[in-house]
């Protein structure tokens, strides 16, 4: 698999670090409540399609991605800077 | 035999090579299939299940019976197929799967047995009793089944991987891959084009057929030559696709050095990915058998192969050679022996409306039913429209039409599409996403349509990359059309062979139908048909025909097998290459590497870098005696100590602040510019992440360091937050741990040791516990902290990494002036152990700040990482196990990292547990061994009694709970 880096490029997968679901994003307030925590930190879809993750360019330029990709086709929608996506 | 004036080889360049410990002359240009047949040997190995004499089918890579072992000892390279093999001088093979020879195999014993060796006969037979499996039937199977065995040494071959990029992936260099190459390389496109043979070019180096009025190998060979001048272009042969991946990656293995001896320090093999924008796939077709009793005798072979050691290599298989054939292709082999000179018995067709296309007795609407001879094809008995007849000849060519060879189009959930015409599957469109198929492969058969399906599939896909196309005309080429009516199996009595390789039968795959292993998958793992090494690509359509005919259902009812890469047997050295032994891991050395090495202090591993155990003197003679010895260093004098191998990472901006109180659970907003701050750092879930000392240099300038083993890791998360929480903060961070060399300064004379060496001297009142700031270091600018990891008076000094070396050197020295020394991990860990210090062998990400001791540091005052989290109930609660110290008190005077604590008297098993012991160090400071542990409730529980058992190690004793603080618990020596 190949991931678009918005600063360096495709690259192969392998210098990427996979956090796990974009859901990490959208942090809740401190006083939100359990059942919002819970979510947060715990629930995730496990979708056999399109999926938001998040992805580190850990051997590259550092760079934090959310990525929309397929689990089941492996094919790569979009990916964007994190940094872009909250402002 | 050798036929004269026919096929590519030199023949003015003779080689010499040994098979089976004999010699024999082929030429350059042989393979090792080649130069046997040219030496008229047929024999060469024995199948896998029955030991039957087995000879040469193919010329290509989906070989399923010529299998050899090349070379011994290290060098030793089991399951070669011999059609691929090119002979070189010096070249040593051998056959396998059969003792004491080929000729005479012990094993041929289970081919009479076969009645009662036939489909599912393990699973039948070896059920019970459940015992003897283990230790009896299958270390049997084992060795009477099998293929090549792999060396008795370890391989010493070299491999390597490699990486290449590209426009376009050519796959296959026939007609198809050769025009697409030429299209898009004339076009500007970056081109590999890839095909597993030495020589390009295809069947056209197999055939006779003419392009562009002349000969089809030397059109391929001038466009081959014009492709190897252009500089976009990357000709790769010898090297084989073997898999399609997401995103347009190929792997590909490049077969760098089986045709000649490896020169010293050269590759064998290079395993190759590439990525290319798009691919052309073209990688042909192979040809099938028709199933009839004792079809696998050697001497009977793939008419086309036939066809091709005549044309390609100038070698005649036979002296009287037969053609069996359902389809007007397989006549061409006749033609091609009438036209060298070489005597073609008869070709059987079972078309009734079969012509014959040269001067050769044709028999049609007939087939052959059974074949004769001892080692090798003598005669065949055929059944024709009147009766039948005996036939004799030492070779039979045998064509039941051609499958496209659609494996790679399948790699990625794709299915063939079955296609009545050509009586075969087809690649679905798209079943790989950027692959364009082209030729043979996609059931265009004719040289002519293979041409210009190449161009074809090169112009869509340079369009897709919005490309320019260049104009290429395509060469006249024959353009006959493919007809064939299918035959699968003859029907008759007898084994009729479909898998040759794994020993298959017509009757074995009814059988399976018949005892209700009907889907195809279950009829492969019961018969184990298409699962050796050639892995069907001989046997599994008509396999699935004969399937298809059992069970009553359409072929495309019955579907296909699962196809996965890779498309032909990769070494698992050559997948694996550069990760044997240590591999590409990178080294992380110190600036005092050279200086520790050479003071012969043993190395030990932290992550990559590389950090002293302990620095031994003359006299000393085990581990003990130097740790102890600079653990004594620090306590009365002063140790140094190398500690640039923990992160460092420098955080600025106006909101560097906000982030540090953002991830840490303590205030570090509040902390004064020149001072030095203890740091605890969560993850989201509440349990620690790491801990370390933050700086503040400035006002907007911090230095936060982490521990070796969670660097990356505390970095990643700073990026995170910055990039991801809170983009919005005006703050910059950078690792900058290779940027300075820091030594660890510590002991009572610390600051002596300082004073001196510092441009300015320094004093209690200026620099006090817990300040830092910037120094002149003999006129280099550098950074002092006083901090301590021993309890000690201590100093950590960091000058930029150019300077480490020299700074270590001069440390050193001032060290052993005044009776100290260097000091290594071991010291270091007892030390920090001595003063209850963590590690990451006790917050191992299951702990959490109450759980050592530090609940107080969770500041109510502001929002953090892990804060939410770590009020959970079930982290707070009792019953959780909570740091504390130990010591032994009974009369083993051990304790071990490791062990469980058990209550003094009970039974030591998992239900009694009541806790563990994290780090251990014998303390000389003490006069005891000390450890740190977590306890259930322990904090309240110092002063109790109880076990310590460690059952892998077998040591047990008495511990007693105590403070983690064994050594100056108020702190006054880190004051002082």
């Amino acid at each position: 698999m190949r991931l678009q880096c918005p600063i360096c490029g495709a690259r192969d997968v392998r210098e990427f670090y996979y956090q796990g679901a974009a859901v990490m994003l959208e942090r809740p307030d401190p006083d939100a409540g359990e059942a919002a925590w819970d979510d947060y930190l715990h629930l995730r879809d496990n979708p056999a399609g399109e999926h938001a993750e998040l992805w580190s360019h850990d051997a590259g330029c550092g760079a934090w991605l959310k990525v929309r990709r397929n689990t089941a086709t492996h094919e790569v929608y979009s990916a964007v800077l994190t940094r872009e996506v909250k402002r | 035999m050798r036929v004269a004036g026919k096929g590519l080889i030199d023949r003015t360049q003779e080689v010499k090579f040994r098979f089976d410990d004999t010699l024999y002359r082929g030429f350059e240009g042989d393979t090792l299939a080649s130069a046997l047949l040219a030496n008229d040997v047929r024999l060469v190995a024995r199948s896998f299940k029955y030991h039957r004499p087995r000879g040469i089918l193919t010329a290509g890579s989906e070989e399923p019976n010529a299998l050899v072992t090349v070379g011994s000892g290290a060098a030793t390279d089991p399951n070669v197929r011999a059609t691929v093999q090119e002979i070189y001088s010096g070249l040593e093979a051998r056959s396998q799967n059969a003792w004491p020879s080929v000729a005479w195999d012990a094993m041929a014993i289970n081919d009479l047995a076969a009645p009662f060796l036939g489909a599912g006969f393990y699973y039948k037979t070896f059920m019970w009793p459940r015992a003897f499996w283990e230790k009896l039937y299958e270390p049997v199977i084992r060795r009477a089944a099998g293929l090549g065995a792999v060396g008795p040494v370890k391989d010493a071959d070299h491999y390597e991987k490699a990486y290449a990029f590209c426009d376009l992936l050519v796959i296959g260099a026939g007609p198809a891959g050769l025009m697409a190459a030429l299209v898009a390389a004339r076009s500007g496109a970056e081109v590999i084009l890839a095909d597993e043979d030495a020589r390009m070019g295809g069947r056209l180096n197999a055939e006779t057929l003419r392009v562009d009025g002349q000969n089809g190998s030397d059109w391929a060979a001038s466009v081959i030559a014009e492709l190897d001048a252009m500089d976009n272009v990357r000709l790769m042969s010898r090297t084989t696709v073997t898999g399609a991946y997401d995103g347009g990656t190929y792997g590909a293995l490049e077969r760098v050095s089986h045709h000649c001896d490896i020169p010293y320090g050269g590759v064998k093999e290079t395993f190759w990915r590439i990525v290319a924008g798009r691919s052309v796939l073209a990688a042909g077709a192979i040809e099938r058998h028709i199933a009839f009793r004792n079809n696998d005798r050697p001497g009977i072979m793939a008419a086309s192969a036939v066809r091709a050691y005549l044309n390609r290599w100038g070698v005649s298989p036979g002296k009287a050679v037969t053609v069996f054939a359902n389809n007007d292709d397989a006549h061409r082999t006749a033609a091609d022996l009438v036209e060298a000179g070489v005597h073609v018995a008869a070709v059987i067709d079972s078309r009734i409306d079969a012509v014959a296309q040269g001067d050769y007795r044709l028999i049609a609407g007939a087939t052959v039913t059974g074949s004769g001879g001892r080692k090798g094809l003598e005669s065949i008995s055929i059944a024709t429209q009147s009766g039948s007849e005996k036939i004799m000849t030492d070779c039979l060519g045998v064509s039941g039409g051609w499958n496209p060879t659609v494996h790679m189009t399948c790699h990625m959930n794709g299915r063939p599409t079955w296609s009545e015409d050509i009586a075969s599957f087809v690649p679905t469109p798209g079943s790989v996403s950027g692959m364009h198929v082209a030729g043979a492969c996609n059931g265009v058969f004719s040289t002519a349509g293979c041409l210009a399906a190449g161009a074809d599939a090169a112009r869509v896909a340079l369009r897709e990359m919005k490309m320019s196309v260049a104009d290429v005309d395509l060469p006249e080429a024959d353009d006959s059309a493919y007809a064939i009516s299918p035959l699968w199996a003859v029907p008759g009595k007898g084994r009729a062979w479909l898998d040759f390789q794994n020993d298959v039968t017509v009757k074995d795959v009814k059988q399976a139908a018949q005892e209700n292993f009907a889907s195809v998958e279950h009829m492969k793992r019961y018969t184990t048909q298409g699962m050796a090494t050639d892995q069907g690509k001989n046997s599994n359509v008509a396999a699935l025909a004969v399937l298809a005919d059992a069970t009553g259902r359409g072929i495309p009812e019955t579907g296909t097998t699962t196809f996965r890469p890779p498309f032909t047997p990769v070494a698992l050295a050559a997948l694996g290459a550069g990760a044997q032994a240590k591999g590409f891991a990178p080294e992380r050395k110190t600036t005092s590497h050279a200086a520790t090495i050479a003071a012969d202090a043993p190395m030990i591993e932290a992550g990559l870098w590389y950090r002293p155990s302990y620095f031994p003197i003359a006299g000393e003679t085990n581990w003990r005696q130097s740790c102890d010895r600079e653990i004594g260093y620090v306590r009365n004098t002063v140790g140094v100590c190398d500690v640039s191998t923990l992160g460092k990472i420098d955080i600025q901006g106006p909101d560097a602040a906000k982030l540090l109180d953002f991830v840490y659970t303590n205030m570090f907003s509040t902390l004064k510019v020149g001072r030095v701050r203890y740091g605890l750092m969560l993850r989201e879930d509440g349990c620690v992440m790491d801990d370390g000392t933050t700086a503040r240099l400035g006002e907007n300038h911090y230095v936060m360091t982490t521990t070796t083993a969670a660097a990356g890791q505390v970095m990643r998360h700073l990026e995170f937050v910055t990039q991801a929480l809170h983009p919005e903060w005006d703050a910059r961070i950078m690792s900058v741990t290779e940027q300075w060399a820091q030594f660890a300064v510590a002991g009572p004379e610390a600051r002596d040791l300082l004073n001196g060496l510092l441009d300015a001297p320094i004093d209690n009142e200026d620099w006090p516990f817990m300040a830092c700031g910037e120094v002149g270091v003999q006129g280099i600018k550098g950074r002092l902290f006083r901090i301590s990891f021993s309890g000690e008076h201590a100093y950590e000094l960091a000058v930029p990494s150019r300077y480490g070396d020299a700074l270590f050197h001069l440390l050193r020295a001032r060290a052993e002036a005044i009776g100290g020394g260097p000091y290594g991990m071991e010291a270091l860990n007892v030390l920090r152990i001595e003063k209850g210090f963590i590690t990451h062998a006790e917050i191992d990400g299951r702990v959490n700040a109450h759980d050592i001791g530090m609940a107080r540091m969770l500041s109510p005052k502001k929002d953090f990482i892990g804060k939410t989290m770590a009020a959970r109930p079930g982290l707070t609660e009792e019953g959780r196990g909570q740091l504390v110290g130990m010591k032994p008190v009974g009369t083993v005077k051990q304790l071990t990292a490791g062990a469980h604590i058990y209550t003094d008297g009970a039974e030591p098993v998992r239900a009694n547990d009541e806790g563990y012991v994290t780090s251990v160090g014998f303390s000389p400071t003490l006069g005891h061994f000390v450890g740190l542990g977590f306890i259930r409730d322990g904090l309240a529980r110092h002063g109790e009694v109880l076990q310590m058992v460690d059952h892998l190690r077998g040591v047990a004793t008495q511990v007693e709970i105590c403070d983690p603080v064994f050594f100056d618990p108020e702190g006054g020596r880190t004051r002082g």
